[in-house]
């Protein structure tokens, strides 16, 4: 399977409209993206389907964190179509950005404020009335087991519970599509686990479009769509078994070797 | 799978979402405000110590004749109350940029820039809460200048807030375009001296113009195209309870030039700075 092919296998019907049924959660259509001289993303085709996970795999300096800047808007698109349900990132951003909910990889949590201070802040951002915020604020602190510490700062929480309070907090004006950018970097194993286990929930249970940027091949589940990234370039995007089969490996860890290897040698995906 | 939490599609936003923002915003810049108290007192120290001591010491020196909107003598302190109070919103405007680079460095400012809500009215809620802000301490200053004789009239207190709103606007929004273009947290105290100090000095803050005039008739010109000496006016007017129109025309337009300034250089398509990545973005 060529990143082409797979592109194709998941592209939406043409006459699909922002609201039907078959709409990717997200939809990456040939993206590029420069800084200067330096192309940091080159044509990069994917979709992300509800209900589903999809791991976005890619050394340091893939792309991922410009790709996850593009798709909030953070950057302007210089080169192709960014789609969130429908909703073209670029023309109309508001009803775009309020499908997503997002993790960055640095942590943006305001470390002075206590954890509910810091939801009621994000729902005020989306419009959510106090009163509503602080309902929600109390139910998800209690989803991730910090209901507790409700009036805590944050600064006094450990790492794995502040990722938690991350994604509770990009949950709170309930998405439909959440990308978390190397959420379970710097936390412990268990802490990892934790985390990944209650995205992988979201999937199953809330019908959450989930885009897992790592580079870490533990992270990776079999029926995981897989979206392989190397120095700007999509190399491989299918479901995980596909991925591997295609690349002639046993595993993922191989297969990405392979997927990289070629790509590093002749600069171009492997066909 | 349970659908219970997918929130209904719709477009456009209510106006009782755009206040919610605002509240918001306003709220949390108080908290962090509240929660920095060296901040608040360094706001106040500053400004009182040219009060207490630089205003005392040149009282002899500079004498300062009647010119409106005084209608008589009027001590060096009284002339120099309305400067500082400007001064406390300038650095006030400087510190909210400050903390606009620090927060795009540490990551908070993402959370304010994927709301939904359109990106102008993020920024101008930003402004509004750090003029929120400058206003007490404005106040709080105006308060401990009554005990040094710094006494306006007494609905001064009341007409000066809307010149304090429109130059506090203004110097934020200048602060916020500054924030914009400034990459790293450590080029801020250089655009620091480059701004703050030359706009104040270069002004009616500390010297009626007409005294400029004298003494360099360059200067005198600097000074009339200094935005920061027609916030002066303003404020200096609207504690008399009279408008100085011409101050008023170049601070509202200041505002709006600077404010879509820093719209346009925080418009991810249309960004005055090329930002890269690792940390430099908005």
């Amino acid at each position: 399977m060529t990143a082409t092919d797979a592109h194709i296998a998941n592209e939406p019907s043409p006459d699909a409209g922002p609201t039907a049924a078959v709409q990717p959660a997200l939809s990456i259509g040939n993206v590029s993206h420069s800084y200067g001289p330096r192309r940091a993303l080159i044509d990069v085709n994917f979709t992300v389907a509800p209900a589903s996970f999809t791991a976005l795999l890619g050394l340091n300096g893939a792309g991922k964190s410009t790709l996850f800047s593009l798709v909030t808007r953070l950057f302007g698109i210089q080169n192709g179509q960014i789609k969130i349900f429908g909703h073209d990132i670029s023309r109309t951003p508001g009803e775009a950005l309020r499908l997503m909910g997002v993790v960055f990889q640095p942590r943006t949590l305001d470390l002075d404020l206590s954890l509910t201070q810091n939801l009621l802040y994000h729902a005020a951002l989306h419009g959510i009335s106090r009163r509503e915020a602080r309902t929600r604020s109390a139910e998800v602190l209690g989803r991730i087991g910090l209901a507790d510490r409700a009036a805590s700062k944050v600064r006094d929480l450990s790492g794995g519970q502040m990722r938690r309070l991350e994604i509770a907090r990009a949950l709170l004006h309930r998405p439909r599509l959440l990308l978390l950018d190397e959420a379970t970097v710097g936390l412990d194993v268990k802490a990892r686990a934790d985390i990944l286990d209650h995205v992988r929930q979201l999937v199953t249970e809330q019908g959450i479009g989930v885009l897992w940027a790592t580079h870490l091949f533990d992270e990776i589940m079999p029926g995981d769509d897989l979206v392989v990234l190397h120095q700007g370039r999509m190399l491989a995007h299918g479901p995980m078994s596909r991925v591997i089969t295609d690349a002639g490996a046993q595993d993922v860890n191989t297969a990405f070797m392979r997927l990289t290897g070629t790509a590093t040698l002749t600069g171009k995906p492997p066909t | 799978m349970s659908s219970t939490t997918v929130t209904p599609e719709r477009s456009g936003f209510s106006l009782s979402e755009y206040i919610v923002c605002l509240n918001g915003i306003v709220w949390r810049e108080a908290l962090r405000f509240l929660h920095q108290r060296e901040r608040f007192v360094s706001a106040l120290v500053r400004p009182l110590v040219w009060l207490f001591i630089f205003a005392a010491g040149f009282r002899q020196v500079l004498g300062i004749s009647i010119i409106p909107p005084y209608e008589t003598y009027i001590l060096y302190e009284v002339y120099i109350a309305p400067g500082l109070m400007a001064m406390i919103q300038l650095f006030n405007g400087m510190q909210s940029s400050l903390s606009m680079v620090y927060d795009r460095e540490m990551g908070n400012m993402r959370t304010l820039l994927v709301s939904p809500l359109p990106r102008g009215y993020l920024l101008f809620c930003k402004l509004l809460a750090g003029t929120a802000v400058s206003l007490l301490q404005v106040y709080a200053f105006l308060l401990i200048a009554w005990f040094w004789d710094i006494t306006p009239p007494t609905i001064g207190y009341l007409t000066v807030l809307p010149a304090l709103v429109l130059s506090g606007l203004m110097l934020g929004a200048l602060g916020m375009l500054i924030s914009a273009s400034i990459k790293q947290l450590e080029n801020f105290a250089g655009v620091m001296n480059f701004v703050i100090f030359p706009m104040f000095f270069a002004s009616s803050a500390l010297y009626p113009l007409w005294r400029v005039q004298e003494g360099s008739p360059m200067l005198y010109y600097v000074c009339q195209c200094n935005p920061f000496t027609h916030a002066v006016e303003l404020i200096r007017f609207a504690l008399y309870g009279k408008m100085n129109w011409v101050s008023l025309a170049v601070v509202g337009g200041c505002t709006v030039v600077f404010m879509i300034g820093a719209i346009l250089a925080y418009d991810p398509s249309r960004g005055l700075v090329r930002r890269g990545p690792g940390g430099g973005e908005a």
